[in-house]
C-alpha cells in the first residue's frame, strides 16, 4: 500500500468516516486513521457515537422504554402479562450486538468506497504528514495533500467528583452497568444526563439529577422545557435545579454527593454517580510542533466557516471544532470538507442543525427558540398543537407534549419549530427541510399530511399560527 | 419528437431579457434557423432561431414577459406536418390524417386536448418550482414569478421574497430627460394640465441603475483641459482623401483620441485599472469603449486591444459599431468588458460636461464641441479650433496629479500628432 494519499482523515467517528467516504466518492485516494479501542483492547471504527454514545444509548433507551411500558401501559391496552422480569445481561448483549453491527458496517463501507483504514493513533506533523502509531508501537508516516482532523470529544471531568471507573463514571460507563443501581446520581441535566437518567429510572433505579443552572434545558424553548420537566418529574426523576456539586466521597461502595442549592448545603447518597456535565474537544497528542494549526482558548481547533484551520490543506470537523457537539453536524462538516477538497460547491447551514433529546416524550427542535426571537425584537407569531388532540397519538397511548411553530409576523417565514412528544426526533425532519428551503408557515399549511399520523401535529401547529387549526380550538 | 426552444445563455452581467415579440404562432411550420422570437436585453436585441425544422406546438411565454437564461420559450415538434399541433387546425387536418396508420392515436390526442390544457397550466407552475404559498400569492396578485428575485435554495422564490416584492411598489420615476415624451401638439383645454407616465425601457432602466451605482460606489471627480486641434485638423485635411481611398473609411477625430488616450493610459496605468473589493486590478490590455448614441439610448461597444489597432482599424470599427447599434444587431460580447471609455458629447454641441464613469472602469474621457476661439500663441492672438476635454475619474485610486497629467498627455499627443508615431 502506498503511503501517500490525497486525503488523510484522523478519526473515524461520525464526522471523520463520512469525510473519508465522500472524499473517496470524489475519486480522491483516502486513508482514515482511528485509535478507538474498546475495553477489551480491540479497535473499532465509529468513534464515541457508535461505540459509546448515540447508538448504544438509543439501544438501551428503546429496551428500557419497552420494559417500562409493559409495566405501566400494557394493562391499559388490555394485555395482561405476568411475571415480567428484567434480564439486564441480555439487554446489554443486544446493545453490544447493535454496536458491533454498526462499527463493522463502517469497515465494510470503507472497503466498498476504497478508503484505506489505519488503526492506531494519528498525529499531524508539519508538512501535512500524519504519523500513525499502532498498538504495538510501530510507526508509519502517511503523506497527504489534505488532512482532515476529526478527533472528536471526551467527557468533561468534574474536579469535585473525579471519575474512578467504578462508582463515579462518565456516560460510557453509565451504559455498561452490569446491574441496575438502586440509587443513581446524575450530575448535569443536559441531553446525556436526561437520557441516561431515563434509562436507569425505567429499569428501576431511584434517580436524582443535579443541575447547576437554575433553568431547566436552558438552550431549549422554555415552553418545551417546562413541559419536559413536568413529564420527567412525573416519571420519578428527582431533578434538582441550581444544585452545584461541591464534592463526592466514596465509602462502603456508595457515593456521598455534596451540593449547594437554594436551600443551602445538602448531601445525597447514591450507589453510582454519572458525571454528564458536558464534553470537551479531544486533541491530546494530535498536533506535533510546527503544524500551524491553532486551538482556541477552550481547546477547540480554530476553523473558519468552511472548516479550514490556519494551516494550508489542514481541515477540522465535528466535536473538535466550534458549534454544537452533534453527530449530524459533524457528518455534514465532514462531507462539506471532502467536497471542498474536490473543488465542488458545499456548505453547512448552521441555522438548521436540529437538536434531539431521546427521552419519553422525545424532544426535538430546529431554528430559534421563542426566547431568542423575542430578544431579537422581531415581530412573530406562534402556533402549537397538543398531541392530546392527535388521533394517532391517542391510539399510541402517547399523548404528552405538543408541536410548536414560531414564524415571522411580516413575511410568514418559519423561524423555529419545537416538538415534544412521540417520535419528535423523526417529526422534526419535516421542519428542517422546510427551513432549509426558507419555507413559510403557509407552505406547511398547504402541504398534505397523511392521516392519521403524528406529522399532522406539525401541520395543525402551522395552521394554528394563523388561527386556522382544524382539530383544536384556536385561541 | 418534441424539442424545447430555450432562451440562449445570457452573459453574467445580464440578469434577464424581455420577450419583445413572437414571429410565429402555434401550428406554424418553421424552417431550421428561422427566427422565432425577439428578446431584448438591456443591451441588445437577440433573435432565437428554430433549432430544427418542424411545427411550433406551444408558446410557453407571452409577449412582454421577462425571461431568463435557459427558460423554455416554446415546444417545437420536430419534422411534424404544419398545423398538426394546433387543436383547431388539427381537427381540420383529420380527414387527411385518416389515411395514415397513426390516425387513431391522433384522434385520441385531439379529444384529450381540453383536459390537457388545464394540466399544462399547472405544469407550468410546477416547472418553475414554486412553493405552495408562493403559487397562491402569484395567482392572487397576478405576478410574473420571473420578475421576483428568489433568495431561497438554488434561487427559489420564497414567500418572504414575494412579500418583499409586493412591498416594493416602484417609486414614480420621472421620465428621463433624453426620453421625455413630446407634449401633445394640441395643448389640453385651458386649466387642465396632464402628465404621462411612461415606463422606462429596459435599456434606460439599466443605464439609470448603472449611473446611480457609479455615483454611489465611486468617488467621482472631473478635471478639465483644452486642446488645440489645429494639427489634427491640418493632418486630416491633408490626408483625408488618400486615407479614404486606401482604407475605405473616413479619417475622423475618434481614432486620434483613442490613440492619444492609449499613450496616456500606458503612462498612467491606474487610469486603466478597476477596483475589486480592496484590490486594484491593473489591466494589461486596452479595451476602450466608445459611446455611441442610438434611438434606444446610449450604448458603449468596445474596441478590444485598441493599442494594437491602426487608425484605419479604429475608424472602421467605430463606424461599423454605430451602424450595427442603430440596427440593434450588436452582440452582447461587443458590449461587455472594457477598461476605459471615451464619450463624445461634442456631436450634440456640448461645450463642457462631467461624464459618469462606466463602472467598474475607473475613468472616462469626455470629448466636446470644437469651437474656433482666440488663443494666445507665441505672444500673438490667433484663432484656433479648440476643444475642452474632461476626465472623470475614481478618486479612490486615481490621484488628482495622475488625472491632470493624463489629460496633459492626451493634449500633448493631439496638439503634436507626430508624438503618436514615436510614442513619446
Amino acid at each position: 500500500m502506498s503511503d501517500s494519499f490525497d486525503v488523510v482523515v484522523i478519526g473515524a467517528g461520525p464526522a471523520g468516516y463520512p469525510a473519508a467516504i465522500r472524499a473517496a466518492q470524489n475519486r480522491l485516494s483516502v486513508a482514515c486513521v482511528d485509535e478507538w479501542q474498546n475495553r477489551d483492547g480491540s479497535y473499532a471504527f465509529g468513534g464515541t457515537c457508535l461505540n459509546a454514545g448515540c447508538i448504544p444509548s438509543k439501544a438501551l433507551l428503546e429496551s428500557s422504554e419497552l420494559f417500562h411500558r409493559v409495566h405501566g401501559e400494557f394493562a391499559t391496552h388490555g394485555i395482561k402479562v405476568a411475571n415480567v422480569s428484567l434480564d439486564l445481561p441480555a439487554m446489554q448483549k443486544r446493545k453490544a450486538a447493535i454496536v458491533k453491527t454498526s462499527t463493522s458496517g463502517i469497515v465494510a463501507l470503507f472497503k466498498s468506497a476504497g478508503v484505506a483504514p489505519f488503526q492506531g493513533h494519528g498525529r499531524l506533523l508539519a508538512g501535512r504528514k500524519v504519523e500513525v502509531t499502532g498498538a504495538d508501537g510501530t510507526r508509519r508516516i502517511l503523506q497527504a495533500r489534505h488532512v482532515v482532523l476529526a478527533s472528536g470529544s471526551v467527557p468533561t471531568e468534574l474536579k469535585s467528583a473525579p471519575f474512578d471507573g467504578a462508582n463515579i463514571v462518565d456516560s460510557w460507563g453509565a451504559l455498561e452497568f452490569s446491574s441496575v443501581p438502586r440509587r443513581l446520581g446524575v450530575i448535569g441535566a443536559g441531553v446525556i444526563g436526561l437520557e441516561l437518567g431515563s434509562v436507569w429510572r425505567r429499569l428501576g433505579s431511584e434517580v436524582v439529577v443535579l443541575e447547576a443552572l437554575p433553568e431547566f434545558l436552558a438552550m431549549a424553548d422554555q415552553q418545551l422545557a417546562k413541559e419536559a420537566l413536568k413529564h420527567f418529574r412525573k416519571q420519578g426523576l428527582d431533578i434538582r435545579l441550581g444544585a452545584k456539586v461541591t464534592g463526592a466521597t466514596i465509602a462502603n461502595g456508595a457515593v456521598a454527593v455534596r451540593f449547594t442549592d437554594a436551600r443551602g448545603d445538602q448531601s445525597v447518597e447514591v450507589d453510582k454517580l454519572v458525571v454528564a456535565i458536558g464534553r470537551r474537544p479531544y486533541t491530546r497528542d494530535l498536533l506535533a510542533d510546527g503544524t500551524g494549526v491553532a486551538l482556541d482558548e477552550r481547546g477547540f481547533i480554530n476553523v473558519d466557516h468552511e472548516c479550514r484551520t490556519a494551516a494550508e490543506g489542514v481541515w477540522a470537523v465535528g466535536d473538535a471544532v466550534r458549534g454544537p457537539m452533534l453527530a449530524h453536524k459533524g457528518k455534514e462538516e465532514g462531507v462539506m470538507v471532502a467536497d471542498l477538497i474536490a473543488g465542488q460547491f458545499s456548505e453547512v447551514n448552521y441555522r438548521t442543525v436540529p437538536s434531539v433529546i431521546y427521552t419519553a416524550p422525545e424532544i426535538a427542535w430546529v431554528g430559534l427558540t421563542e426566547e431568542q426571537v423575542k430578544q431579537s425584537g422581531r415581530a412573530y407569531k406562534t402556533g402549537s398543537f397538543p398531541f392530546l388532540a392527535s388521533g394517532r397519538a391517542r391510539a399510541m397511548e402517547q399523548t404528552g407534549g405538543f408541536a410548536k411553530v414560531i414564524s415571522a409576523a411580516d413575511t410568514d417565514e418559519i423561524l423555529g419549530v419545537h416538538i415534544i412528544g412521540p417520535m419528535a426526533g423523526e417529526l422534526i425532519a419535516e421542519a428542517v427541510l422546510a427551513m432549509e428551503y426558507s419555507a413559510s408557515t403557509e407552505d406547511i399549511q398547504r402541504t398534505i399530511h397523511a392521516h392519521p399520523t403524528l406529522s399532522e401535529a406539525l401541520h395543525e401547529a402551522a395552521l394554528a399560527a394563523d388561527k386556522r387549526a382544524i382539530d383544536f380550538p384556536n385561541r | 419528437m418534441s424539442i424545447e426552444v430555450r432562451v440562449p445563455q445570457l452573459p453574467e452581467s445580464v440578469a434577464d431579457a424581455t420577450l419583445v415579440s413572437w414571429h410565429k404562432k402555434p401550428g406554424d411550420a418553421v424552417a431550421r434557423d428561422e427566427n422565432l422570437v425577439d428578446l431584448e436585453t438591456d443591451k441588445v436585441v437577440l433573435e432565437v432561431p428554430a433549432p430544427t425544422a418542424g411545427v411550433l406546438r406551444e408558446l410557453k411565454v407571452d409577449n412582454g414577459a421577462t425571461v431568463t437564461s435557459g427558460q423554455v420559450l416554446a415546444i417545437l415538434e420536430e419534422g411534424a406536418a404544419a398545423s398538426a399541433g394546433a387543436p383547431a387546425s388539427a381537427a381540420a387536418a383529420k380527414p387527411a390524417a385518416a389515411a395514415k396508420p397513426a390516425a387513431p392515436a391522433a384522434a385520441a390526442a385531439v379529444s384529450a386536448a381540453p383536459a390537457a390544457a388545464g394540466a399544462a397550466r399547472r405544469d407550468d407552475a410546477a416547472a418553475q418550482k414554486l412553493s405552495p404559498s408562493v403559487r397562491r400569492m402569484v395567482e392572487e396578485n397576478q405576478l410574473n414569478p420571473a420578475q421576483i428575485a428568489g433568495s431561497g435554495k438554488d434561487g427559489r422564490i420564497t414567500k418572504t421574497d414575494v412579500v418583499t416584492h409586493l412591498g416594493q411598489k416602484p417609486a414614480p420615476a420621472p421620465a428621463a430627460p433624453g426620453e421625455a415624451r413630446r407634449p401633445s401638439p394640441a395643448p389640453a383645454a385651458r386649466g387642465e394640465r396632464s402628465e404621462q407616465r411612461v415606463p422606462m425601457t429596459r435599456l434606460r432602466a439599466r443605464i439609470a441603475e448603472r449611473m446611480v451605482q457609479a455615483q454611489t460606489t465611486q468617488a467621482l471627480l472631473t478635471s478639465f483641459n483644452e486642446v488645440d486641434l489645429k494639427a489634427v485638423q491640418d493632418l486630416r485635411a491633408r490626408y483625408k482623401e488618400k486615407f479614404e481611398k486606401s482604407h475605405g473609411s473616413r479619417l475622423g477625430f475618434m481614432s486620434f483620441f483613442v490613440k492619444a488616450s492609449i499613450e496616456a493610459l500606458k503612462k498612467f496605468p491606474v487610469v486603466n485599472a478597476s477596483v475589486e473589493g480592496n484590490d486594484i486590478i491593473y489591466h494589461e490590455y486596452y479595451d476602450v469603449g466608445v459611446a455611441v448614441s442610438t434611438e434606444r439610448g446610449l450604448i458603449v461597444p468596445i474596441l478590444r486591444d485598441a493599442d494594437q489597432m491602426s487608425f484605419a482599424d479604429i475608424e472602421k470599427s467605430v463606424a461599423a459599431f454605430a451602424q450595427r447599434a442603430r440596427d440593434g444587431a450588436i452582440t452582447l460580447e461587443e458590449l461587455t468588458g472594457g477598461t476605459f471609455t471615451i464619450t463624445n458629447g461634442g456631436v450634440f454641441g456640448s461645450l463642457m460636461s462631467t461624464p459618469i464613469v462606466n463602472s467598474p472602469q475607473s475613468a472616462i474621457l469626455g470629448m466636446h464641441k470644437i469651437q474656433d476661439r482666440p488663443m494666445v500663441v507665441d505672444g500673438q492672438v490667433v484663432v484656433r479650433p479648440m476643444m475642452y476635454i474632461a476626465l472623470t475619474y475614481d478618486h479612490r485610486i486615481i490621484d488628482g496629479k495622475e488625472a491632470v497629467q493624463f489629460l496633459v498627455t492626451v493634449k500633448e499627443q493631439l496638439e503634436d500628432p507626430s508624438r503618436l508615431l514615436l510614442h513619446i
